[in-house]
């Protein structure tokens, strides 16, 4: 990964500190382009620890030996699927309400990731209920829910695609996947509304947990891993985006010119 | 340490197939998506320096006719 070249000819910040600051494609191009690698090295410490604790600490389940290791990706990936999907709506009706392109942006750049969590929820979900509960895949409401918000993702991403118009195809992403933020809820409740495969909830709020300690621990910490992999990630993808789009600007210019070779 | 040998750990009481496949492609994804990402950053400042050596270009044409 590159440093940031802090004496390019890129601009400084435009503006005095304010709630639109970083609504302005140059500015959260730089504040993106330091945040990134910060959140990147913050996902892999997170991730190792997770790991560590996760298959050196962590006993064997009484129930199913060590194949519910696959709970320490499992449920992780599975919970940034939805918060993810959720960041994209918002950021997507923001920029709807607001009339901001970089909160359409924003949307755009966080599509794919939420959408590779998702599979890879199903994926890891699949192999643990395989040799568990004797089935790759059952037509229950978390998995159907799970699946069709990975066909949320894509139907966004497909929509905005599809839409030469800019402006109308980040409109037509926005109702879309506002429209599809009441599928969260679904997933979530849907252990609890219906009779399910899918066991229960993992965590209960407030209420002493279940779970032995390690294994809670080891959970928290790759959550935390993934939700600072998806930042460093969605930052970067929004840079390109944003470069793509604003490609024309003089700040892009004059920050092309100036890294030229890089 | 509660693993007695390396292979015993990649055995994973007889589910090693399934547990490393599921973090296999945990790692393989997530090592895959900054890189696209990263080669889509690249691209997109290689069209802005081409369009702007394109235009200039142009320019230097237009002033030599």
């Amino acid at each position: 990964m590159h440093a940031v070249n802090t004496t390019s000819a890129a601009p400084a910040l435009r503006s005095r500190l304010t709630w639109f600051t970083f609504a302005s494609p140059a500015n959260f191009y730089r504040l993106a382009g330091v945040l990134a690698p910060v959140c990147g090295l913050a996902a892999v410490a997170f991730a190792l620890a997770g790991l560590w604790v996760g298959f050196f600490v962590a006993p064997t389940d009484a129930v199913q030996g060590e194949v519910y290791r696959i709970i320490f990706i499992h449920v992780p990936t599975a919970w940034m699927s939805m918060v993810l999907y959720v960041a994209m709506a918002f950021w997507a009706a923001m920029g709807w309400f607001l009339n901001a392109r970089m909160a359409f942006i924003f949307a755009r750049a966080i599509a794919p990731t939420g959408a590779l969590f998702t599979v890879l929820g199903l994926w890891t979900g699949a192999l643990w209920g395989r040799p568990t509960w004797g089935t790759w895949w059952v037509w229950d409401a978390r998995l159907t829910s799970e699946l069709i918000l990975l066909f949320l993702y894509l139907g966004y991403m497909a929509l905005v695609a599809a839409i030469d118009d800019t402006r109308r195809a980040d409109k037509a992403g926005a109702l879309l996947a506002i429209v599809g933020v009441v599928n969260v809820p679904v997933i979530y409740f849907s252990v609890v509304w219906w009779n399910t495969l899918h066991q229960g909830s993992s965590l209960t709020m407030g209420a002493k947990q279940h779970m032995a300690s390690p294994m809670l621990v080891a959970m928290l910490l790759l959550t935390l891993a993934c939700w600072a992999y998806a930042f460093a990630v969605v930052f970067l993808r929004a840079r390109a985006i944003v470069l793509e789009r604003e490609g024309d600007t003089a700040w892009a210019r004059a920050l092309v010119a100036d890294n030229q070779g890089r | 340490m509660q693993w007695h040998s390396l292979s015993e750990f990649l055995d994973m009481g007889g589910r090693g197939g399934y547990v490393w496949s599921a973090y296999g492609s945990f790692v393989v994804l997530l090592l895959a998506e900054p890189l696209l990402a990263r080669w889509r950053h690249r691209a997109a400042r290689r069209a802005i320096a081409e369009r702007a050596a394109d235009e200039q270009a142009a320019r230097a044409a237009g002033e030599r006719s």
